[in-house]
């Protein structure tokens, strides 16, 4: 699936690994289920490749809180753009567990969620084949406001605290 | 230049807005913020009409900007945030029903306007109309933070403790296109009062605030969670007793956390936050709140003083002349003319300032549709605001408007002009003050209607001395179980429901969504309209022949229980 | 009284670019007057209706068409369900607010 970094398409070196399928040539980097990640710890660790895990949105990121240091992507997944589970898995990876690593979207995401993405530290997003990647370029400057503290720029009351005034009248 | 000195003159004179209306004045950053949101809904559009938006993916975007596709057309809401409004506003609305709707408006239950006849492509232009005067129809529906609400009577009402208006602009701000909670399971709605009066429904929402002070003055915060109407009407709970003004960011994003995270998406009827704490219990979901909370970087949201007085500072102040308490020309007034001592007895309300009073118009003329207003009656009432209350309308839950800052010797005057436009009605509070939800006519999800039930019954009980003599009683009617009109805390709540493909009404009695909210109980089998008509004639026949001395109909029904008046309505079935 | 099923059905939509209520016509266009609407008799034929409808749809033209249980009169279809015939005749009150 096309995928964009940083509102660009950019090439996926990551192979998504079934649950049962072998593992790929040792220097290839791979995404697996937590499930598989369990089962094959051993294994998956001594590898040159990167290893990523990829969490379910019913999935919760401190099953992974002791691992963190092992994954250099974190895949989440959306079953449905609705579902917005992932908006605040991703703000915890970032906030609660300070996880520097690559965050990627996939499952059904739509541009118009693409910057709230970005804004809750995901890094990277998977597109449907044949859609328009401009609409995510696009996305990253439609609204440059932002009222609330985010993962991604800095952390403040953002917009919000434009309104503090140099003395406290009360 | 002091802030506060700052505040007589925060507008940019070309913008033209009424400069002592109690609204939060946009600064640029606002302004521009808007003109982007309306280039990237109006890309949306453009995107559905191409077809590289299906429907399934395009519905929750409109949504989120307010836009339904009703029965007959498109509807959209616009918000208005808190309930308060210029009269420059108005007009615009007025401007906006003349050329893109059939030439009316209709306030709604949650202080929005909604427009019915709109059509999607019209859409953009429209939200360019609205964000001239710094209005827009952001998050008035959708899975997702909706505009806040509050008490009509903010900043000028008598038992005020705190001015919930600068605090509902934060909430405003910050829940704004919130990258986190725009795509919740399902609807958030929030709340708050800053009075002992409850005039904003806070045990019906997501989230009520209480705001309030402390021995030392200090403003914080009693939070309720929880409450809701619907398929399954809940009581909100208390989920802390006291919460630091400064922490009003942090713990509400702790809440919507544990309801993102954890509220439940298998059920759209159990996905409301109300389910999450009845399932959990209110102490467990407390302690994953409060566990969230602890773990926050408490700083980085941190709601500083100097935040609020910056919002503060951006609400003009009301240019109040000095006056005597009490006036003469309303004390006289009321003596020579019954029917305008009727009105003011219903309709005004105790100002804090001297001299001056708040009055209520209500949108229930007899046999009248509540809440809808006509553009020309839209134009009028922005005159009476800009005439005799500073350029400032408001929008009640109860589907009225109210104008907040009225000189007593001002009176008798507004109240000759409203009744020359339909709204002198004395109605307040009264049997006649129905809130209706749109129903069947308009809505796409309504069993029966709601609005016509509503014009009988307001036709039915329209002579004003019957009304009067009954006193407070509230009708609420909704025409689905999602509850927009609120039957569930009516005094008398009347449900819409399908039988067979036929409409009928549940009736309920007891409701409140006063101080002490109460879920109404349901008398029997539903009705046809024409016996509803018949039984709320019949509860109000039980009630006066069985009250005493000084007793509501709530409180009749409290002592007498439900039975003599479910006995009285089905005798003859 | 007939199983709803068995009622002879017209398709109606919602125009995407205004809203408003249209019925399929035996041309397989959308007409705004109920009047217009082709009748399907039995279920084949509400089936393949649909399927003209959904195909416009899919043109974005309409959205979310279906099917409506009617009676037929002499005025034309007149739709079984009391939600159907306002969507049909528009809202049963007077919309324009009676004061002023």
């Amino acid at each position: 699936m096309p995928l964009i970094d940083s509102g660009k398409l950019v090439d996926d070196a990551w192979v998504r690994l079934g649950d049962d399928d072998a593992l790929p040539a040792a220097d290839v980097p791979v995404i697996v289920s937590l499930a598989r990640f369990h089962k094959d710890r051993a294994s998956l660790a001594g590898r040159n490749g990167g290893l990523g895990v990829w969490l379910a949105s019913n999935q919760h990121p401190k099953d992974i809180a002791d691992h963190l240091a092992d994954f250099a992507l974190v895949a989440l997944d959306f079953p449905k753009f609705r579902d917005g589970r992932g908006f605040t898995i991703a703000r915890e990876l970032r906030e609660h567990l300070g996880y520097r690593g690559v965050i990627r979207a996939t499952g059904h995401t739509l541009p118009d969620q693409y910057l709230f993405l970005v804004r809750c530290g995901v890094t990277q997003v998977e597109i449907p084949e044949g859609r328009d990647p401009a609409l995510w370029a696009h996305a990253l400057t439609e609204i440059d406001t932002a009222y609330q503290v985010s993962v991604a720029g800095p952390l403040s009351m953002a917009r919000l605290a434009r309104h503090k005034t140099t003395e406290h009248a009360a | 230049m002091s802030p506060t000195a700052a505040a007589r003159q925060i507008d940019p004179p070309a913008n033209g807005l009424p400069s002592h209306a109690g609204i939060y004045h946009y600064d640029q950053v606002d302004r521009d913020f808007l003109k982007q949101r309306v280039e990237q809904f109006r890309r949306q559009v453009a995107r559905r009409l191409a077809g590289e938006l299906t429907e399934d993916e395009f519905k929750p975007l409109r949504l989120m900007n307010g836009l339904y596709l009703q029965l007959h057309a498109y509807m959209l809401r616009v918000a208005v945030p808190y309930g308060v409004l210029t009269s420059r506003q108005v007009r615009q609305f007025g401007r906006i029903a003349r050329q893109y709707d059939k030439g009316f408006g209709h306030f709604t239950t949650r202080q929005n306007l909604q427009f019915n006849w709109i059509k999607l492509v019209d859409v953009p232009a429209i939200l360019d109309l609205l964000a001239e005067v710094d209005l827009h129809a952001i998050q008035t529906s959708g899975n997702c933070i909706r505009n806040v609400t509050s008490d009509q009577f903010a900043g000028v009402a008598s038992d005020e403790v705190v001015d919930p208006r600068h605090y509902a602009e934060v909430l405003r701000q910050w829940s704004t296109l919130h990258p986190e909670f725009s795509f919740l399971p399902r609807k958030f709605k929030i709340a708050i009062t800053g009075s002992s009066a409850d005039r904003a429904a806070i045990c019906i929402h997501d989230v009520g605030l209480i705001a309030k002070r402390d021995a030392d003055g200090n403003v914080g915060f009693e939070v309720y969670v929880g409450g809701g109407l619907g398929r399954t009407p809940f009581i909100a709970k208390k989920l802390r007793d006291w919460l630091p003004e400064d922490q009003l960011i942090a713990y509400l994003e702790a809440v919507l956390r544990v309801y993102n995270a954890y509220g439940r998406r298998d059920n759209i009827y159990k996905a409301r936050i109300k389910i999450l704490v009845h399932e959990l219990g209110i102490d467990a979901f407390r302690n994953e709140v409060e566990a969230e909370f602890a773990r926050m970087p408490v700083a980085e949201y941190r709601l500083e003083p100097t935040i609020i007085d910056g919002i503060r500072a951006r609400f003009a102040s009301q240019p109040y002349e000095a006056l005597e308490p009490i006036s003469g020309v309303l004390a006289r007034a009321r003596l020579e003319d019954q029917a305008f001592n009727r009105w003011v007895r219903t309709n005004v309300a105790a100002h804090r300032q001297p001299g001056y009073a708040i009055a209520t118009i209500t949108l229930k003329p007899a046999g009248g549709i509540p809440g809808d207003v006509s553009a020309d009656q839209m134009d009028a009432i922005a005159d009476l605001a800009d005439h005799y209350s500073f350029g400032e309308i408001r929008v009640t839950h109860e589907q009225n408007l109210v104008l907040a800052h009225v000189r007593q010797d001002d009176l008798p005057a507004l109240w000759k002009a409203l009744s020359a436009i339909g709204f002198g009605e004395a109605n307040s509070g009264l049997i006649t003050d129905i809130i209706a939800c749109p129903g069947l006519d308009y809505c796409a999800l309504a069993n029966a209607r709601s609005i016509p039930l509503a014009q009988r019954i307001s036709e039915r009980f329209a002579d004003l001395d019957r009304q009067h003599h009954i006193g407070e009683l509230k009708i609420k009617i909704s025409g689905c179980i999602n509850a927009c009109g609120h039957h569930h805390v009516g005094h008398i709540g009347i449900l819409g429901v399908d039988k067979k493909g036929v409409e009928a009404y549940q009736l309920t009695l007891g409701g409140s969504a006063a101080e002490v909210g109460a879920i109404g109980d349901i008398m029997g089998p539903a009705l046809s309209a024409d016996e509803t008509v018949d039984a709320i004639e019949s509860v109000v026949g039980v009630y006066l022949e069985q009250r005493q001395d000084g007793e509501r109909f709530l409180d009749t029904l409290a002592r007498i229980g439900h039975t003599p008046f479910k006995d009285k309505v089905y005798a003859s079935h | 009284m007939a199983r709803v099923t068995d009622a002879p059905k017209v398709v109606t939509a919602n125009r995407l670019q205004d809203g408003a209520v249209v019925w399929l016509t035996a041309a397989g266009d959308w007409s705004t007057r109920i009047a217009d609407a082709q009748v399907q008799a039995d279920a084949a034929g509400a089936e393949a209706a649909l399927g003209i409808a959904r195909a416009s749809a899919a043109r974005q033209e309409v959205v979310e068409p279906y099917a409506v249980d009617v009676a037929v009169e002499a005025a034309g279809p007149r739709p079984l369900k009391t939600r159907e015939w306002i969507r049909a005749a528009g809202p049963s009150i007077d919309a324009i607010p009676t004061a002023a």
